[in-house]
Formats: structure tokens, sequence, C-alpha cells
């Protein structure tokens, strides 16, 4: 009987949502007949008429706006994989020096943790750029030999030119997203029993070989699902790149929009490449969740 | 319990979309609903200095500014009745088109794009400001013209026409450049004094409302290339008729009052005059001591009266946030009256 009843509630919610939906989408439609736009996506083939700062492919300002538009994907998709690596690097690292025997390399961690957390991603991105990137002096320095050098027109690493604006987003996103996984570390390495720690220290393993080979294995299985979920922030947050004048996505379609009005269409484009991307990132964690997930743990 | 916690979140998300569905207006006039509201709500910039800028005591002034109360006292019979919402170059046509606010006086170029009903259909009142894209470099710099700032980095604002602007100048030319493209105006001015860009470029008056906060302004000059033609004007959602004849009128009404040299210090005594005086028919149908002028709009018949009474004139509201003595200073140039070697004018008040 009360199974029943939840039945019933759940298809009158179904129906209440399914309503809703269907008034915005009639909404939207009576409103653009109203306005006389429609729906229309020849602006796509059409010449973009600007130029982007920064592109991976070849691009001038004749291209369609189609071509532009992927190649600031790719802009998006750059930056993205790049501050998933840096970021996981910084975090793993943080989250396990929290528990590391050094209380000086602890507290420091703590300290990353406690600090970049409570400040929103925007004023840091913001800070990276117009204080530390812009900040640097407009000559070329080079503090270790030719290995990195400095300058706020751009950023060398190893030969490879990276521009302030692509830098800072990295270190941005990756330092902001970096103390979030060190939290997800330090919980999925106490979930492990202390016990494993002590049996590993007690046999004389040193503290890095032992975290690799016997606790991280067993943590994984809790830290992966919530290590996803900081991957699919981080790559919505890449919008916020536009504060600091990297020609990602969101900047490129604001452009576009701007210029041929087709708000509703350009925001339809955006929404499909992000749920795209997080899509990517989404299957790509699981494939992975199920290398690394033992099968007898799996419910 | 995970049942019913789903229960909830669904719930609200159901209260959450139906907060947000408004359903399609009907024929009414937006001039009605801003009068039974009894406010309007203007959408401004909040960041251009002499054109809308928050004051010390959180009271926006300038240009702009000055426009929406001339509207107000048209549309309400109060200057004052003015809710006044900042907003980014992106954000402004959304808002707009949503019904967001009434009306737009936020330094929009008047294009065929944004009034075609094709593109942002949007209807423009006539220009109240007549502009045009430059470019802001240091004076150290040795930068003279465009030809000097080939494959160089040029900081620009988003949601413009500046982007287009700058690439036909650059592609006109054959002429290499890199755009770095910021979120609003402050990130653009940041990021050319912290020596980002070689250039930034923008409305030749934003150029100078930006400069005149820099630390020294001496130091930096607007080249004389000119990029485009920016007529300003203020606009209205498209399709409302009753709506965008009125805000064409009220600014007429701004340019006409200064030709006729009707002042917010003489409105009164012209008044009086008027009313004294059957033989100035053409004072007595402006303010509307007779005739119907102002009742065809659907406004109050003196409405040209509030107005003046609220802003002054056009002459009066330049000089105001842009004349000589303001802290904005832009010769007034193209903006004018025609008899004066400008090229501002009104049709007949008949």
């Amino acid at each position: 009987m009360k199974w029943k009843r939840s039945r019933w509630l759940e298809l009158a919610l179904v129906v209440v949502v399914l309503t809703l939906v269907g008034i915005l989408v009639n909404n939207l439609a009576v409103n653009l007949i109203r306005t006389g736009l429609g729906l229309s996506f020849e602006w796509l083939w059409q010449p973009a008429g600007f130029a982007l700062s920064e592109h991976t492919l070849p691009y001038q300002p004749g291209d369609s706006t189609a071509w532009a538009l992927l190649v600031s994907w790719l802009n998006s998709l750059r930056v993205i994989a790049c501050s998933i690596v840096l970021a996981t690097v910084l975090g793993v690292g943080a989250g396990a020096a929290r528990r590391s025997l050094n209380p000086l390399l602890r507290q420091l961690a703590g300290l990353y943790v406690g600090l970049i957390r409570q400040i929103p991603l925007l004023l840091q991105l913001l800070f990276w750029y117009f204080v530390a990137f812009l900040g640097l002096p407009s000559q070329p320095f080079a503090p270790i030999g030719t290995l990195i050098s400095l300058s706020n027109q751009g950023v060398g690493i190893l030969g490879l030119n990276l521009s302030v604006e692509f830098s800072a987003v990295l270190v941005g996103l990756s330092v902001f997203t970096g103390a979030a996984i060190a939290e997800v570390v330090r919980g999925g390495l106490d979930s492990v029993p202390r016990g494993q720690w002590e049996a590993f220290r007690s046999l004389g393993i040193n503290e890095g070989l032992g975290l690799r080979r016997v606790v991280l294995p067993q943590a994984l299985p809790a830290i992966l699902p919530a290590l996803s979920s900081q991957y699919l922030n981080l790559a919505k947050n890449s919008t916020l790149a536009i504060a600091v004048g990297y020609a990602d996505l969101y900047a490129v379609s604001d452009t576009a929009i701007t210029q041929t009005g087709r708000a509703i269409e350009g925001f339809l484009i955006l929404l499909l490449s992000f749920l795209a991307l997080n899509l990517l990132i989404n299957g790509g964690m699981q494939v992975l969740n199920r290398i690394v997930v033992h099968p007898a743990q799996r419910t | 319990m995970t049942k019913r916690r789903s229960f909830v979140s669904l719930l609200s998300t159901c209260l959450a979309m139906s907060a947000c569905a408004t359903l399609g207006a009907g024929d009414t006039s937006r001039l009605d609903l801003i009068s039974k509201r009894g406010e309007l709500r203007c959408g401004v910039s909040g960041k251009i200095p002499g054109f809308s800028f928050l004051q010390r005591d959180g009271s926006y002034a300038g240009m702009d500014v000055d426009l929406c109360k001339a509207f107000a006292a048209a549309f309400v019979g109060d200057p004052s009745k003015v809710q006044y919402r900042p907003l980014t170059a992106p954000e402004r046509f959304t808002a707009l088109k949503t019904g967001e606010i009434d009306l737009l006086s936020r330094n929009t170029t008047f294009n065929l794009s944004r009034d075609a009903s094709g593109g942002n259909g949007a209807s423009f009142a006539p220009v109240v400001f007549h502009d045009g894209q430059g470019l802001l470099v240091r004076r150290d710099s040795g930068i003279r013209s465009l030809e000097d700032l080939k494959g160089q980095s040029i900081c620009v604002g988003s949601g413009t026409t500046t982007e287009q602007n700058l690439n036909d100048a650059f592609q006109s030319l054959g002429l290499p450049y890199k755009p770095i493209k910021y979120q609003d105006l402050n990130q653009v001015v940041a990021g050319y004094l912290q020596g980002r860009c070689q250039a930034m470029t923008s409305d030749r008056s934003q150029l100078a409302s930006a400069r005149s906060g820099f630390e020294r302004p001496e130091d930096h000059e607007i080249l004389a290339d000119v990029l485009s033609k920016e007529p300003l004007a203020p606009l209205s959602s498209g399709g409302d008729q009753r709506l965008s004849d009125g805000m064409r009128w009220v600014v007429y009404a701004l340019i006409t009052a200064e030709e006729m040299g009707i002042t917010q210090a003489n409105v009164d005594d012209k008044l009086q005059e008027a009313r004294d005086n059957p033989d100035l028919t053409k004072v007595r149908r402006f303010l509307g001591v007779e005739g119907d002028l102002g009742s065809k709009l659907g406004l109050s018949n003196d409405f040209v009266v509030n107005v003046i009474q609220a802003t002054g004139n056009y002459g009066e509201i330049y000089n105001r946030h842009l004349g000589p003595d303001s802290a904005v200073p832009i010769p007034r140039g193209l903006n004018q009256l025609h008899r004066d070697g400008g090229v501002i004018t009104a049709p007949p008040f008949q």
C-alpha cells in the first residue's frame, strides 16, 4: 500500500516537471515567433570577423564562426587538460603531506588547503593574472638557467612558449582545484584503517613507498568518485577565463553572440559543448574507476 | 529517507522553475506597465565617468543617467522614480529582451544588426552622443598610427562592436595584431596599465573618461585614427511603438529646448510667458499649453515641462557631465546643435 502511494507521488511529480518544462519550451517558442527570430544556425558558416589571441590550429578572422568556436573549444580543452594534471599532482601531494610524519610538511599543506579554499576562484584568477603574471618585468628573466623564462609578455618552459593568460588560468585553476583534491585525498587516506599505516611502518618500509604501495591502492576506491566531480568542477570553472583575457570557448562564443545577435543558438552550442566535454571527463573517470577498483569491492 | 530527500529536492526544482517561467506579454505597451509600476527600470553601465558612474553617496550620475531621469519625468512624472540596473556590455541585450529592464541608456552604438528584427530587434531613440572608436597608447611608446601597432597586443573589451571595428581596421590594412579580450572596461584598463598591451581600444569618450582616472593621465594619448562611427543612443526592446515613440520625442524635446533657449532655470518663466501670450504658438505647442502633442504620444500633455524641469535641455546635460568644467571634459564637436556646426537636430513639434 505504502509503495503504491509513493509511486503515485512520483508519477504526479514527473507530470508536474514535464508540464513546467513544456511551459518553458513553449515560452521560448512563442517569444521567438513574437520577435520574428526563429532558430537559425546559418551564421556559423559566415566569416567570424574577429581575431583570436591564441590558437593551436591555423585561424584567421576570415574563417567561419564555427571554426573560431572549434579553435576556442580546443583552447578550453588544452587549459582544462593541463590543469587537471597539475591539480592532481598538487592535490595528491598536499593531501598525502597532511598525513605525513613531518610536522612542517603537514602544516604547510594545511595552510595551503585552508587558505585557498576560503577565497573565491575569480579573485584568485584575477590575482594570478593582474598581480602575479602581469606584475613580472617586461624583459624576460630566467631564474633557473634556460629552463624557465618569465616576463609579462609570456612564459617559456623548456622552449615551450605559453601566453600569460594561459599561464594564469592554468595556475589559478590548478591551485584552486588542487586544494579541493587535497581534501578528497586526505579523506580517502583516512578511510584506510590505521593498522595498515602501522603495519608498513613496523616493517621498515619508508613513507613514500608505503603510501604508494600499501595505503593509496586501498584509498583509491574512496577517492575516485569525489575526484571526478572535482575534475568536472574544474572544467566548468574554466569559463572564468574570460575575466583574464584567455580566448576560451565561453569568451569566443560571447563575441560571436554579440556580433550576430544569436544569443539562444549561441548558448545552446555552449551548453552542448560543455555537456560533451564533461561527458568525456566522466567517461574517462569511469573507465579508470573500473580498472582501479578491485572486482570484489564493487557493489 | 533518501526517497524523501529526493522528493524535497524535486519539489524545490519545480518551484525554482515555475518562478522562472514568465508567460508571454500581451499587447499592452510597456509604457502602461511603467506608469502603473510608478517606476522606470533603466539599464546603465555604472562604470563610465561622465556617462553613468556610481557616486560616493551611492547614487548614479552622468549623461546616460540624466536621460533615464528625463524618461522617468515624461513616463512617470517624477525624475527620481528610476531603478538603475548596472549591466555589463554582454548582459545588456539579454536584460532588455527578457524585460528585466524597460529601456537601456548605456553607451550603446546604434547599428543595423541591433536595430533589425533579424538581429537584436531593438528600437533606438535618436542619437544622444556621436562617438568614434579610438586607441589609447603610452606617449613614450613611439606609436603614432595604426601601422606602428603591427603585430602588437591590443586590449579590448567583450560584448561590444569594438572588437569587430578593430578587426575591420587592421584587416583592411593587412596588419596582423593580437586582441587580448577582457570582460569589462576596468579589466581592459588594468591589462593596459600593467603593460600587457601596447594599446587599448574603446570609444574615444570612454578612453577619455578612463584616462581621467589614471595616476598620470598626461603620459597617455589618444591616437588621431578614428576606427569607426559610434552613434550612441538609448533603446528599448523592439515592437513597442508607444514606448519607442515616447523615448524618441523625449530626446527630441531635450534638443528642441536647447534650440529654443529653454533651460532648467527659465522653464517656469517660459511656461508662464507662453500662457500669457497666445501669439507664442510654437512655444505653447511645445510646452503643452495648447494642442495635444503629449496626449498623442500617450504622455501627459506637458511632458516637456516635466522633462526640462528634471534635467535641463540637451546642452545643459552635456555640459554638466562632459563640459569643460566637468571631470571628464570632451569637446562637443559633432555633438553641437546643427546651427553651431554639429549634427544634433530635431524634427518639429507639430
